[in-house]
């Protein structure tokens, strides 16, 4: 796509695109190309001169128990993230689009968590599973169920996984709405007059054409739950107990500014930078036919 | 006001010609209509003596002046667009201000400028409101409002009445012609409707692949079309043609308009009526020859319709038939 | 719209189920917040001897005003104020800097505008969790440290912001242009007189989101502010928690977090409409 109409010139659109690349020259194209550069030296003890060691770090990184291990974890978390807070999502936006009035006054109500920042999240959600005062430990414990996630690998990840997916729901909710709102009527109207019934009708008829928004939906929530969930693990778990909830931007961030192991946070950033490119790419093919459908 | 000419103007984007070189010299307050087909290279021409496209080569003169790299805002134009192009966000008053404003008009001048074409438009009661909550028609008007205010010497126009409807469109068309001659002001108006053109023009410029087939008047030009395609795009029903060899002459292609034929009993050709369109003051008859020709006769409502299937001789002046050689020019009669 | 799904929904039961299944939702969603909110309205006593209660105290207006003048490190009044600043310059550099460059971009033609604008779309490739330790050493030799610069412009350059201006610039009319020119505007001109209200509604709708996003950073603050008055108030709730086995001031606490949230639910609730249209278009 290009415009016919152009104004001529060349100092004024240079100058108007400068602000735009300066900024992303100095604090994207430079620290990115550092994080590459340091990924391949190992600074010696004393910090005074840098050892060329190829991708020696690489090889060291991908030899570390803890590092593969962070792998897993973030796959079970993004998995559990996506599903978890897509799939009450997608329950409420079916109630929601059932109602002829009131989903808009549901809608309103939804949408809270998308303004409440993941770090807040994750001290609201801490603050109830609290192990000395939260409220649902409490009661848990009246059950006879003793809930300690500071202790318990699963209780960690189950409660990390819900603060993220709390939060979340907004998003996904107000996405699947739209694209049920989106469907014509006339078409379930259609499947109902041929006898189908509810359950058949969404199985059926509403699935497949939500199936654009829920596969946009899987890609950005997959991204969100790698990079955007920091505050949450932070605030709840800092990653414990023994890394369990470790996701690899945690780990970057423990790495490179607790751990000061500047050129394995380095060749962490590379290896992330590899995948935001993957998910990236994935998205935006994505897109392309979104935009020009 | 001001003259306009056109030298040898061309225009290529790339390697591709779309003007392949016009020549014309343009009267102080003459209405020049530029008619053809679409793609036919008529928007960049108009587009060119804007400076809304840049000259390839050639010369745009107006009033005198070489204006190939003058802005479009020194030209001394007014431009009215095929979709308005009004701001959406002003008012028609701002609309029609805006050109005025950045010329630093003192207000007090801009105010009695938009006031005197917004009378002359009937546009006086919309003055504060927003293009969106205008008719069609009004915001035709607000786009000639536009461009009167600048008072410019040349009025430039892009098929002006293309987005509105028929009926609109005939009393916009009165209004145009009606306002150009009160103005006094030299147009440029470009339209693929050749009924447009007929009305409008004192003078049509009918383009064909980015070549000037004719110029001239329009009664001129249907009378004595230059080439095979403007006898065929200028007038409805269209010319007919048929091969020369089929009455019996030599080389390229005959062409006769609906009014000069006659049906009879016997003619130069026989055909067979296909059906015929009673419109009432007249009669359209369409007719099939032998070799698969179609004709189309226009006569008058009160001659008896012909029966479908039936059998009729062609019969026509030989002053009225238009010769064309194999290149679709047209050669002397005789 | 009226009798959408008349014909092929239940009413009466259906419908009261349907309510039921909703407010349910809406309750999930909801209590984390309340409890909060009780949370921040009774003393510490209430709190670490469990079970809180479930209903709010008496004690609201103590606990807010402690946490606005005094918080635990810095006072939460100007944690907000940083976080204001920092939400604010960045949506509004965001929209800015992408104006600009979107404008560039579809309507000159210069060399290096193909490679621009892939430069600008790689920054989608790169997160500012990818380039942490790095993008911190960039700041701290700029001396950047501890200031609202450094806070704001890592974050500043916005691919998704140019990419939908210039969506948006690419479906403006040509004739729109044209016009302007033939009225004698200049470039800049056009921009500001034409362009701009045009856009009105898109710089709306990006500002809710861009404005969220600002406010909700955490990691970047938590990295680059050290001294606790420059902590913004998202970053500053965490460092509220003692280390050790202090108990954690819970109702200053939970005060923070409610007033942390209010800026931006009053943004997503007040602007509805933008914030949808903002959500969906930044995302396309």
């Amino acid at each position: 796509m290009e415009k016919r109409v152009t104004f001529k010139g060349l100092w004024l659109p240079l100058l108007l695109i400068a602000p735009q690349i300066v900024i992303t020259a100095v604090f994207f194209f430079y620290p990115a190309g550092q994080a590459i550069w340091q990924s391949l030296f190992i600074p010696d003890p004393f910090g005074l001169s840098m050892q060329w060691v190829g991708l020696g770090n690489f090889e060291y990184l991908f030899s570390d128990r803890f590092y593969r291990a962070s792998f897993v974890t973030t796959a079970i978390f993004s998995i559990l993230v996506t599903l978890v807070s897509m799939g009450v999502a997608l329950y409420l936006a079916v109630l929601a689009d059932r109602l002829i009035k009131g989903s808009g006054a549901y809608r309103t109500l939804l949408i809270w968590p998308y303004a409440v920042a993941p770090a807040v999240a994750g001290v609201l959600w801490l603050f109830m599973f609290n192990t000395r005062v939260g409220v649902v430990t409490w009661y848990l414990g009246l059950l006879g169920y003793d809930w300690n996630h500071v202790l318990n690998e699963g209780e960690a990840m189950g409660l990390v996984v819900v603060a993220s997916a709390w939060g979340r729901i907004s998003y996904n909710f107000l996405f699947f709405l739209a694209g049920l709102q989106a469907i014509p009527k006339s078409v379930i109207e259609a499947a109902a007059i041929d006898g189908a019934r509810f359950w058949t009708r969404f199985r059926t008829i509403v699935w497949p054409l939500l199936s654009p928004t829920t596969f946009f939906l899987l890609v950005v929530n997959i991204i969100y739950a790698f990079f955007e969930t920091f505050g949450v693990i932070h605030t709840i778990t800092s990653g414990g107990p023994q890394q369990a909830t470790t996701i690899l931007v945690y780990k970057v961030y423990a790495d490179g500014f607790v751990g000061q192991d500047l050129g394995s946070s380095a060749a962490q950033s590379v290896v992330l930078l590899v995948i935001v490119s993957l998910l990236t790419v994935v998205q935006f093919k994505y897109i392309e036919r979104r935009v020009h459908y | 006001m001001a003259t306009v000419a056109l030298q040898s103007l061309r225009k290529s984007f790339g390697k591709t010609d779309v003007i392949h070189g016009i020549d014309i010299d343009i009267a102080d307050g003459e209405f020049i209509v530029i008619v053809g087909p679409s793609g036919c290279g008529k928007s960049t021409l108009l587009r060119m003596v804007a400076g809304l496209e840049t000259v390839s080569s050639g010369e745009v003169q107006i009033g005198g002046r070489r204006v190939n790299d003058v802005e479009p805002m020194d030209r001394d134009i007014a431009m009215v667009f095929q979709n308005y192009a009004l701001y959406p966000h002003m008012s028609v008053f701002d609309n029609m201000a805006y050109g005025l404003k950045i010329a630093k008009v003192p207000k007090p001048e801009i105010a009695e400028r938009v006031e005197t074409a917004a009378k002359l438009l009937q546009l006086e009661p919309y003055l504060q409101r927003k293009p969106r909550e205008l008719s069609g028609g009004q915001r035709q008007r607000v786009a000639m409002g536009r461009a009167i205010v600048r008072k410019p010497a040349v009025f430039l126009f892009d098929e002006p009445l293309s987005n509105l409807d028929a009926k609109l469109r005939v009393q916009m068309r009165l209004e145009i012609k009606a306002l150009q001659r009160e103005l006094g002001v030299t147009a440029l108006y470009v339209t693929h409707d050749q009924v447009e053109a007929m009305t409008l023009a004192d003078r049509m410029i009918v383009m064909n692949g980015g070549v000037a087939d004719q110029i001239g008047a329009p009664l001129d030009v249907y009378a004595n079309p230059a080439t095979e395609f403007v006898a065929g795009f200028i007038g409805s029903p269209p010319t007919n043609f048929l091969d020369a060899a089929l009455v019996g002459e030599q080389g390229g292609r005959i062409g006769i308009r609906p009014e000069h034929i006659r049906l009879d009993a016997a003619g130069r050709l026989t055909a067979t009526v296909g059906y015929a369109e009673a419109l009432g003051a007249e009669t359209l008859v369409h007719l099939r020859t032998e070799d698969g020709t179609q004709i189309t006769v226009r006569q008058d409502a009160t001659l008896p319709i012909p029966g479908e299937g039936e059998s009729r001789g062609l019969v026509w002046e030989s002053a009225s038939a238009m010769r064309f050689d194999a290149e679709g020019r047209r050669v002397a009669a005789g | 719209m009226a009798d959408r799904n008349g014909m092929v929904e239940k009413r009466g039961g259906g419908l009261w189920l349907t309510h039921l299944g909703l407010i349910i939702g809406v309750a999930f969603i909801f209590f984390p917040i309340w409890l909060a909110f009780v949370a921040s309205t009774v003393e510490q006593q209430a709190i670490v001897r469990p079970p809180m209660p479930l209903l709010p105290g008496d004690r609201l207006w103590e606990n807010y005003s402690k946490a606005l003048s005094a918080g635990v490190n810095a006072p939460v009044a100007t944690m907000l104020v940083n976080s204001l600043i920092m939400a604010l310059g960045i949506a509004l550099g965001k929209i800015a800097i992408s104006l600009l460059s979107a404008f560039a971009i579809v309507y000159f033609r210069f060399p290096g505008r193909k490679i621009f604008f892939w430069l600008i779309f790689l920054t989608l490739m790169l997160p500012v969790e990818v380039r942490i330790v790095p993008t911190f050493e960039v700041i701290a030799n700029f001396g950047m440290l501890n200031s609202y610069s450094g806070l704001i412009l890592p974050l500043v350059a916005s691919a998704t912001a140019t990419f939908l201006f210039r969506q948006f610039f690419m479906t403006v009319p040509d004739e729109l242009a044209e016009a302007a020119r033939v009225d004698g505007a200049r470039p800049m001109r056009f921009f500001v007189d034409i362009l701009l209200p045009m856009s009105r509604t898109n710089i709306a709708a990006l500002f809710v989101i861009l404005f969220i996003y600002g406010w909700n950073q955490y990691l970047w603050p938590l990295l680059i502010t050290t001294d606790p008055e420059m902590n913004t108030i998202v970053m500053g709730i965490k460092q509220m928690f003692p280390s050790g086995d202090d108990i954690a001031d819970w109702p200053v606490i939970m005060a923070t977090s409610i007033l942390a949230m209010i800026p931006p639910v009053i943004v997503v609730i007040g602007m509805q409409k933008l914030f949808i249209r903002g959500l969906v278009e930044s995302e396309k």
